[in-house]
């Protein structure tokens, strides 16, 4: 209630006083949790930056009616079976026909984990992410859905999930309203396994390894057979190459 | 010379503002009605694919914003260039472009999958992303039009009207372009990835901010009754030409644009689909954009220039713009990656190398149109409550 | 409009209070443990109060570094947590995070990613 010598002036300073007063409690109330102490110790993680994974993709060893390593990828990763337009796929087999010689190939074509990813540069929350040691990711913590990443993708990597989800995995977390691609099965490396594709493949058109070490068996083959970037011109420098395309 | 500026007369116009904001609470009630559903079954419901992410909704979104920095012409003509005879239409010019910004805005935040985590949008960012950057240039712009307008209507800081005024153009300037090279930057896609896009979408601002402009301002004058309110004839007749240059100007770099992508073999196939191959997009490009929504208008206010032929063409500038941008934007998705240079795709699990189909959906329809509802209501409701019409003596 | 004013102020005191009442006549959930399993990361007073740090603060660290064998192990939570009717932390309002969660009103949004349900491989395996 006002004074009277306060309707003179026409300010409550009473009111203007218990203002102040909630505005500095919820300040410092929202405040206060900020300033707790983490007593949590930061374990060591498996992403080693002196690594690069990487794969090399031999399309001349690619069987074009085998489908086995996206069956590979799908199981793995408990991804349902990709048979719309609003599916979800991490990788995929493509049959082409070189337009002169009319020579005809088939490969896998997933994610390829770029040194300079375009997914990772337009990415606004920083959501997808590049680990040191190449592994192009989403944290799914901070992905907003806004699908620039998709846009963004020159190789049709890049997926939004359409519906909610509830059969994922354990160790591959992924949800309805989140964009998401191949992991290079970063669960699976991590502890010292193959990505699940390259396990299937029964042709040995996949091999896995650190680009980084000259004396890895990657390497070594790139070395032998020679291995070039898809659409070398873009400059990305990805860490899945192909031989025979 | 306008003299002094009045609010509508409420009890004689009280049917018609109801009416009004009748249509615009429906589309809102739309896009309540389609988020909500979005919210639960997900995007599954929409004609988007993960061939085609960005939909009809993101269509309307840009072109609200981008009228929403083009309508801010006038005000800058006013404050910037010294052309006081715009003043007295500045106010209306910089609600209309908070209103259009915000409808902008809600629609493009109300589409993401997942707009709860709309906190950490504004609490991480990516310095390298054109829309971390968005967050800033449009929250600004904001702002700013509100100060801008705050000096146009309190005597005690009337003196900063032209330092606000100059911050906001030079605001949406960088804003606009910025809008453009969301698109500008995307090195995959053979329809963007090119630094032409950034004064691209600057005058295409121009020209729909404009027509936007144009048909609210004659809207708020005959609604107020007060013919004297409309442009008088020398602003009218300066007001269609510059209206004109604004369209050629946005024709000028629409047709560089592609001039340069057909001189290119490499670049050369999106233009060519979207300009020869593109079926429904080639359509909205030849007739909604370039006949209906620039030569056309073109014509109307240059060859005829009487004040309904204005009217038309400031109509059929804004149709054709949202056909530009579905042709660019769904068009642009829908011409296929090219990742096998060199290659036909004979079969692939991702449907490679094939024209992805776009059917919009009610959800995102109804979404988009909710936009719109927004910045209809926001105007509606300050022409009501504020003094925009301004009234020559 | 002052004495209409506040009789709206008494009415919603009133409504405000009823519901407080209301509420506060509400149970606690009785949450389920299973020591059985194993102790869990820390004591019960301290997981209350902070396990949604020591998850916010340890998720960047094992996505960004790749951690495996984390302390604080979310789908060990799970493992340990689960219970023995639905294999899961969330699938019935009795389940661990649940119960507590709808007491508490705070919603949560791991479950729209994460696998609430204990894998086969875990349950066969055991808690810690």
């Amino acid at each position: 209630m006002k004074t009277t010598a306060e309707h003179d002036t026409g300010v409550d300073q009473g009111r203007r006083r218990w203002l102040a007063q909630l505005g500095l409690m919820s300040g410092a109330t929202l405040l206060a949790p900020g300033i707790h102490l983490l007593a949590i110790p930061p374990a060591e993680g498996a992403a080693d930056g002196t690594k690069r994974w990487g794969m090399l993709i031999d399309a001349t060893r690619c069987d074009p009616n085998c489908q086995l390593c996206v069956t590979a990828c799908h199981e793995e990763n408990g991804l349902p079976p990709a048979t719309d337009a609003q599916a979800v796929r991490w990788i995929r087999k493509v049959t082409l026909r070189e337009e002169r010689s009319n020579h005809q190939v088939s490969l896998p074509m997933m994610c390829l984990h770029c040194a300079h990813p375009p997914c990772r540069d337009v990415c606004p929350t920083g959501a997808t992410f590049k680990r040191k040691d190449g592994v192009v990711l989403v944290d799914r913590h901070l992905c907003i859905g806004c699908r620039y990443c998709v846009m963004a993708c020159p190789y049709k990597a890049r997926n939004f999930v359409y519906g909610p989800v509830t059969t994922q995995k354990n160790e591959v977390p992924r949800g309805m309203g989140c964009a998401e691609g191949c992991t290079l099965c970063v669960h699976r490396i991590d502890r010292g396994k193959l990505p699940a594709c390259v396990e299937r493949c029964p042709n040995q058109a996949l091999l896995f390894g650190d680009l980084n070490d000259p004396t890895s068996p990657i390497r070594r083959r790139m070395a032998e057979i020679g291995a070039r970037a898809l659409r070398p011109e873009l400059r990305l420098d990805p860490a899945v190459r192909v031989h025979g395309v | 010379m306008a003299k002094s500026m009045i609010a509508l007369n409420h009890y004689a116009h009280a049917v018609r503002f109801w009416q009004l904001m009748g249509v615009w609470l429906l589309l809102i009630a739309g896009a309540a009605a389609a988020f909500f559903s979005l919210e639960h079954f997900g995007h599954a419901i929409t004609g988007m694919t993960n061939h085609i992410v960005w939909g009809f909704p993101h269509v309307i979104a840009i072109f609200l914003i981008v009228a929403a920095s083009g309508v801010l012409n006038v005000a800058s003509i006013a404050s910037v260039f010294g052309r006081t005879d715009y003043k007295p239409y500045a106010p209306l010019s910089a609600w209309m472009s908070i209103a259009l910004l915000i409808g902008g805005l809600a629609v493009l935040v109300l589409d993401l999958g997942k707009p709860d985590r709309l906190t950490v949008a504004m609490t991480h960012f990516n310095w390298t992303s054109m829309f971390a950057w968005n967050v800033f240039l449009y929250t600004g712009l904001l702002a700013l039009a509100v100060v801008y307008l705050w000096t146009m209507y309190d005597k005690r800081v009337s003196g900063w009207s032209s330092a606000a005024g100059i911050a906001v153009f030079l605001w949406r300037l960088v804003l606009t372009s910025g809008t453009g090279l969301i698109f500008g930057f995307l090195v995959g896609r053979e329809g963007y990835g090119t630094a032409l896009l950034a004064p691209a979408f600057l005058a295409l601002s121009f020209a729909w901010g404009w027509a936007l402009f144009l048909l609210a301002q004659e809207g708020v004058s005959r609604w107020a009754g007060e013919p004297s309110a409309m442009l008088d004839e020398a602003l009218f007749t300066r007001a269609r030409q510059l209206f004109a240059v604004f369209l050629a100007a946005a024709l000028y770099f629409v047709v560089i644009y592609h001039l340069t992508n057909l001189y290119f073999e490499r670049n050369a196939a999106f233009s060519r689909f979207l300009l020869f191959a593109g079926g429904e997009f080639t359509f909205l490009f030849w007739i909604g954009y370039l006949l209906l929504g620039a030569l056309l208008p073109l014509w109307l206010v240059l060859g005829m220039g009487d004040r309904a032929s204005v009217r038309w063409a400031a109509l059929l500038t804004v149709f054709g713009g949202i056909a530009f941008l579905y042709a660019f934007i769904i068009g642009g998705q829908a011409w296929p990656l090219q990742p096998f240079v060199g290659y036909e795709v004979l079969s692939s699990g991702f449907d490679d190398g094939q024209v992805a189909i776009y059917q919009p959906h009610w959800p995102e329809v109804l979404l988009a149109l909710g936009g719109i509802g927004v910045s209809g209501l926001l105007i509606t409701l300050a022409v009501r409550v504020w003094p925009f019409v301004p009234v020559r003596t | 409009m002052g004495r209409r004013f506040s009789r709206w102020i008494r009415w919603g005191a009133a409504v405000a209070g009823v519901a407080t009442l209301l509420t506060a006549a509400a149970q606690p959930p009785h949450i389920e443990v299973y020591p059985e399993r194993g102790p869990c990361v820390a004591d019960r007073e301290t997981m209350r109060r902070e396990h949604h740090q020591m998850l916010k603060h340890q998720r960047f660290i094992s996505v960004h570094e790749g951690v495996r064998d984390a302390k604080v192990d979310f789908n060990q939570c799970i493992a340990c947590h689960a219970s023995p009717q639905s294999q899961s932390v969330a699938a019935r309002p009795e389940d661990f995070c649940v119960a507590c969660h709808r007491y508490a009103a705070v919603a949560i949004d791991c479950f729209s990613c994460h696998q609430p349900t204990v894998s086969t491989a875990q349950r066969q395996g055991g808690g810690r």
